[in-house]
C-alpha cells in the first residue's frame, strides 16, 4: 500500500507538471493515476476487514482470557485515533497538497463535536441531576428555556447537518476572506491561530450557552440507544472507520483528479499557476471547506465516543498537534498523516500512563527532530529505504 | 425585696442633695476646673445628660477634660452614693473636689455605658485629642470624628483647624466640618458646606450629598431649593470628578498593557524582521527571563538580605543573558538549519517550546514561584480619589520606553545595528560586501531572545511566574507584530499601545473576554483589509 501511493513530493525536488499544462488542452494531460494499484486494494481491503469485522468480532465474542481477545478500553482509544486520523488526513489535504498550514483545525473538530454534543445533551431529557427539561449547566445558569441557536437540535439528522454547516460555513466566510486577500504561508497559519484563540474564549463563557468549562458531558443515549454498552461503542467504531476509509477513498479520487493538481501547483508555485490563467482562491477555497467539513464530522463522531467536549479542544496547542501527526506520517501522502495520527496518540497515551512528566519532551522532540530529519515523515522514510534497496 | 429598693434610692436621693449642696461649696478650691455638675451628669446622669455633658467637655477643650474623659473610658470612674470617684491602683480621688478620698468606699458601683455612650465618648475623646502635639494622634483623631462628630464639637474643630498645619489632617478636619455643618440651620451655612465638600472629590462625598436631592414624601430632604441646587451642582462636579479619574485609570492600565505587550512583541519583532523565524518559542524565552529573576531574587535574599531592595539591578541583565543565551543556543542548534522554511521554523520552535515548558517543570515545580516587589515599587501616586497608580505598573512603562530606546540606539548607532539592518535588506549584498551573515544572525537572534527575557524580568513584578508564562503571552504577542508590521519599531510600538489602549477601554464596555474576542476579530478582518502593510516584504521580495 505505501508503495502504492504516488503523492507527489512537497518543495521543489520535481519540477511542478500542472504549472507547464495549458488550460486550453487539458487531454494534452498525462494520463490520471488509477485510484490505487492491486496491492494497494488489497491492502485497503484487509484494513476495511480488520476494522469493520475481526476488531468488533474479537472485542464482543472471545473471552478475555483468549491471546487475540481485544480488551474494550483498546476499542475506545482506537475508536478516538481513527477520528484523529480523520483530522489528520483533513490537514493532509490542505497542508500537503495546497501547501497552507492551517493552526485552527482544531476549532472545525471541535465546532463538529460541539454540534454532535447539542443533540446528546438533549437526548439526556429529565435525566439530568435537576430533573429538567434544560441541560444541567442551564439550570444552574437559571435559563427557563433554549437559546435559539438549540433550537431543533433534538433531531439527530438537523444535528448532523449543524456538523456539516457549522465547521463548512465558517471555514468558507474565512477561507474566502484570507485567499482573496493573498494572506498565506505563515500568516495565515497565525490568523487561524488567533480564530481558534478566540472561539475558545467564548466558549470558556458561560453566557455562551455551551456549559462555559465544563463543555458537554454524561451523555446517555443516541438515537434511542444507551450509549454506554459494548454494543453501542462496537457500532460508534465502526462507523468511523467506515467514515475514515470513505474518506481516505475520497482524498485519494481528488489528488489524483485535476484539481488535486492544480493544488499541487499552487502549493509549489502559485504564481505561475495565477499566470496560466488559473484561479487560485477556487481551488483553495474548496480544499479548505472540504477540509473544515472533515474535521466537523470527526469531531462529531469523536463526542459519542469519548463523552465528553469542552473548549479545551481549541486551544491552539491543539491544533498545532493536528500539524504534527501530518509532519510525523508524512504530509502529501494520504496513508502517513494516518499513520502520523496512530503513532503520536500510541505514543501519546502509552507516556501519559507510564511516564507522564516525559511526554512533552517527547512531542516537543518529535516537533524538532521530524521537521530537521525527516521532512518527509515515516513514510517517506520507507520511500527511500526501497528506492535505495533497489 | 421591692421596698427595701425604694427606701434605698430615696435615701441616696436624699444623700444626694446634701453632696450637691456640699460641692459647690468646695468648687472654689477645687484642683479641676471641671464644674461638678458636669461631672456629676457624665457618672450618674441619664444617657443624654452623659451625652450632653461629654459635648460640653469636648467644647471645652480643656486638658483636665480630656483626662477625665479617658479616666471614663478606661473604667476608672465609680460612684458610691453621690460621690463620683476616680479610682486608680487602689486610692480614689473624689471628682467634685479633687480631694482624697481615704479609705476606700465599699459600695462602689462602676459607671455603666452603653454602645451609643460610648460612641459619642470615643467622638469627644478624639475632638479632645484634636490639639495633641502629636501628628499620628492628631490624625487618628481626625479619622474618628469623620464618621462621629455632632453640632457641639463644631467650635473644637474650627478651633482645631484654624491651629491645624499638617495638610492630610487639614484636609479631613475641613471635610468633617462640612458633613457637620450640612446639619446646620442656617441656609448660607449649608451651601458653604456643600461647596466644600465639592471641592474635596472624595467618592464618599457622594452619599453624604444624594440624600439631600431626595424626597421624603412629598417634600424633598432638604428643604430650601437653593441648596438643593447647589447640592445638585457639587454632586455633579463630583461625578465628573470621578469620571476623569476613571478615564486617566483606563488610559494608564491600556499603556501598561501596553508597555507589557510591547517588550513581549519587541524582541518577536526583531527575530522576525530580520530573518523571517516565527519563533514560537518566544514566550519560553521570556519565561526563561521570569525564572531567571526568581533566582537573582532568592541569591539576594539568601547572600545579601541588605542589598534586598536593589536585586533588579542585577536581575535585569541576568535575565537579558539567560534568554539571550537559550535563544543563541536554539538558532545554532535548530533554527539555522530551517532558513527559508517558516512554516517548519513554526513547528520546530513549538516543539522548543514544549520542552523548554517542561523543563522548568521538571528544575522549578509545576506550581508557580514567588517573586517579590522591590519594597520601592510598593504603593502608589494617589492621582485621584478613586485612582491610584502603582508604581510597579509606572516602573514597568519607563522600563519598556528604556528598552525601546536602547533597541532604536543599538539598531542604528552601531556597528551590529548596521549588520543587521544590511542583512535584513539585502542579505547577499551583505555578504558580498563582507558582513558575517552567520554571526549576524546568530546575534540578533540573541538580542530578540534577550529582550524576550527583559520582558520576563518585567512580568514576574506585576504578575504570576510560573512554566505556563509564555504561553499565554504568545497569542497577544503576535497580534501585536502582525498589526504593527515587521522590521519598523516605530509599527511595534504603536500597535502594541493601541491594542493595549483599546483592549482596556473595550474591557470597561463589554467585560474582559469579550474585549478580547473584539481584538482578535478585529486584527483578523484588518489582515483581510490590508495584508501588504503588515508582515510586508516589498519590492521583488515580494513573492519569491
Amino acid at each position: 500500500m505505501m508503495g502504492a501511493i504516488e503523492g507527489p513530493l512537497p518543495a521543489d525536488t520535481r519540477a511542478p507538471p500542472a504549472a507547464a499544462t495549458p488550460v486550453a488542452a487539458p487531454r494534452l494531460q498525462a494520463p490520471l493515476h488509477p485510484l490505487f494499484t492491486r496491492g494497494g486494494w488489497i491492502a485497503f481491503c484487509a484494513a476495511a476487514f480488520v476494522l469493520l469485522v475481526a476488531l468488533p468480532v474479537a472485542n464482543l465474542t472471545l473471552p478475555e482470557a483468549h491471546p487475540l481477545h481485544v480488551p474494550d478500553h483498546l476499542v475506545t482509544l482506537l475508536g478516538k485515533i481513527m477520528c484523529y486520523a480523520i483530522v489528520a488526513l483533513a490537514m493532509d489535504l490542505i497542508w500537503g497538497y495546497a501547501g497552507i498550514l492551517s493552526l485552527g483545525h482544531g476549532l472545525f473538530f471541535a465546532l463538529g463535536g460541539y454540534a454532535m454534543g447539542m443533540y446528546l445533551m438533549r437526548s439526556i431529557g429529565r435525566e439530568g441531576v435537576y430533573h429538567s427539561d434544560l441541560p444541567d449547566f442551564m439550570v444552574f445558569l437559571d435559563w427557563k428555556a433554549y437559546p435559539w441557536y438549540w433550537s431543533f437540535t433534538d433531531h439527530f439528522w438537523y444535528a448532523a447537518l449543524l456538523v456539516v454547516l457549522v465547521p463548512g460555513v465558517l471555514a468558507f466566510v474565512f477561507g474566502f476572506f484570507a485567499f482573496r486577500s493573498r494572506i498565506k504561508g505563515v500568516y495565515f497559519s497565525i490568523i487561524t491561530q488567533a480564530l481558534t484563540y478566540a472561539f475558545m474564549l467564548l466558549f470558556f463563557r458561560n453566557d455562551t450557552g455551551f456549559g462555559g468549562n465544563n463543555g458537554f458531558t454524561d451523555f446517555k443515549r443516541i438515537l434511542g440507544f444507551p450509549i454506554a454498552t459494548p454494543e453501542a461503542r462496537l457500532a460508534l467504531f465502526a462507523i468511523t472507520a467506515a467514515f475514515l476509509l470513505s474518506f481516505l477513498l475520497l482524498a485519494r479520487y481528488l489528488v489524483t483528479s485535476r484539481l488535486g493538481r492544480v493544488l499541487t501547483a499552487i502549493r509549489d508555485a502559485e504564481s505561475r499557476v495565477m499566470f496560466c490563467g488559473y484561479n487560485p482562491v477556487h481551488y483553495k477555497l474548496f480544499v479548505w471547506t472540504l477540509s473544515a467539513v472533515l474535521c466537523g464530522i470527526a469531531g462529531a463522531l469523536y463526542v459519542p465516543q469519548v463523552g465528553i467536549i469542552n473548549p479545551g479542544e481549541m486551544s491552539p496547542a491543539n491544533s498545532i498537534e493536528i500539524a504534527i501527526w501530518a509532519a510525523v506520517g508524512g504530509r502529501g501522502t494520504l496513508i502517513g498523516p494516518i499513520a502520523g495520527a496512530f503513532i503520536v496518540n500510541g505514543a501519546k497515551s502509552w507516556f501519559t500512563q507510564a511516564f507522564p512528566e516525559f511526554w512533552l519532551f517527547v512531542l516537543g522532540l518529535m516537533f524538532v527532530l521530524v521537521t530537521l530529519f525527516l521532512p518527509q515523515g515515516v513514510v517517506g522514510l520507507f520511500r527511500r529505504r526501497a528506492r535505495s534497496g533497489r | 425585696m421591692l421596698a427595701l429598693l425604694r427606701t434605698l434610692r430615696c435615701a441616696f436621693a436624699v444623700a444626694g442633695i446634701a453632696l450637691i449642696a456640699a460641692s459647690a461649696q468646695g468648687t472654689a478650691h477645687a484642683a479641676s476646673a471641671i464644674p461638678p455638675a458636669l461631672v456629676h451628669d457624665l457618672a450618674l446622669g441619664e444617657n443624654d445628660e452623659k451625652i450632653k455633658a461629654m459635648g460640653q467637655l469636648a467644647a471645652s477643650g480643656d486638658e483636665g477634660a480630656l483626662e477625665l474623659l479617658l479616666a471614663l473610658q478606661a473604667g476608672e470612674v465609680q460612684t458610691a452614693g453621690e460621690v463620683v470617684l476616680r479610682v486608680k491602683d487602689g486610692a480614689a480621688i473624689d471628682l467634685a473636689t479633687g480631694g482624697k478620698v481615704d479609705p476606700l468606699p465599699q459600695s462602689r458601683e462602676d459607671v455603666v455605658l452603653n454602645n451609643r455612650v460610648r460612641r459619642e465618648l470615643g467622638s469627644a475623646i478624639a475632638a479632645l485629642k484634636l490639639a495633641s502635639p502629636d501628628r499620628a494622634a492628631r490624625l487618628e483623631a481626625a479619622k474618628t470624628l469623620q464618621s462621629g462628630a455632632d453640632q457641639e464639637m463644631l467650635p473644637v474643630i474650627q478651633r482645631a483647624l484654624a491651629k491645624e498645619q499638617d495638610p492630610d489632617i487639614k484636609a479631613l478636619l475641613t471635610l468633617t466640618q462640612a458633613t457637620v455643618q450640612m446639619g446646620s440651620a442656617d441656609k448660607a451655612t449649608r451651601i458653604a458646606a456643600i461647596r466644600t465638600l465639592a471641592a474635596s472629590k472624595d467618592p464618599n462625598t457622594k452619599t453624604l450629598l444624594l440624600p439631600l436631592l431626595e424626597k421624603k414624601g412629598s417634600d424633598f430632604a432638604e428643604p430650601d431649593s437653593d441648596v438643593r441646587a447647589e447640592a445638585e451642582l457639587s454632586l455633579r462636579a463630583i461625578e465628573s470628578s470621578l469620571a476623569t479619574g476613571e478615564m486617566v485609570g483606563r488610559v494608564f492600565s491600556g499603556v501598561s498593557l501596553g508597555s507589557v505587550l510591547l517588550l513581549a512583541a519587541l524582541g518577536l519583532a526583531i527575530t522576525y524582521g530580520l530573518m523571517g523565524v516565527i519563533n514560537m518559542a518566544h514566550g519560553e524565552l521570556m519565561m526563561i527571563g521570569a525564572y531567571a529573576t526568581y533566582v537573582i531574587q532568592n541569591l539576594f535574599r539568601s547572600h545579601l538580605p541588605g542589598a534586598f531592595d536593589w536585586y533588579l539591578v542585577a536581575a535585569v541583565p541576568a535575565s537579558f543573558a539567560a534568554s539571550a543565551l537559550v535563544g543563541m543556543a536554539l538558532e545554532r542548534s535548530v533554527i539555522r538549519f530551517l532558513y527559508g522554511r517558516p512554516l517548519e521554523t513554526l513547528l520546530a520552535t513549538w516543539g522548543i517550546s514544549l520542552i523548554l515548558i517542561q523543563t522548568m517543570r521538571t528544575v522549578f515545580g509545576a506550581q508557580n514561584v514567588q517573586v517579590e516587589n522591590p519594597a520601592w515599587m510598593s504603593g502608589g501616586i494617589h492621582l485621584f480619589s478613586n485612582l491610584v497608580l502603582p508604581w510597579s505598573r509606572i516602573v514597568i512603562i519607563g522600563f519598556a520606553a528604556a528598552v525601546v530606546l536602547l533597541i532604536a540606539g543599538l539598531l542604528t548607532r552601531t556597528r551590529l545595528g548596521l549588520f543587521v539592518r544590511g542583512v535584513t535588506q539585502n542579505r547577499s549584498m551583505a555578504s558580498c560586501l563582507g558582513v558575517p551573515t552567520v554571526r549576524v544572525d546568530t546575534y540578533a537572534f540573541g538580542l530578540g531572545s534577550g529582550i524576550a527575557g527583559l520582558a520576563g524580568c518585567a512580568l514576574s513584578q506585576i504578575g504570576n511566574v510560573g512554566p505556563d508564562l509564555g504561553q499565554s503571552y504568545i497569542v497577544d504577542s503576535f497580534m501585536v507584530v502582525v498589526l504593527g508590521g515587521v522590521g519598523q519599531l516605530a509599527g511595534t510600538v504603536y500597535a502594541a499601545m493601541g491594542l493595549g489602549i483599546v483592549n482596556k477601554f473595550l474591557e470597561g464596555w463589554a467585560g474582559a473576554v469579550v474585549a478580547k474576542i473584539a481584538i482578535l476579530v478585529f486584527i483578523i478582518v484588518f489582515i483581510q483589509k490590508r495584508p501588504q502593510g503588515l508582515f510586508a516584504l516589498k519590492g521583488r521580495m515580494a513573492d519569491s
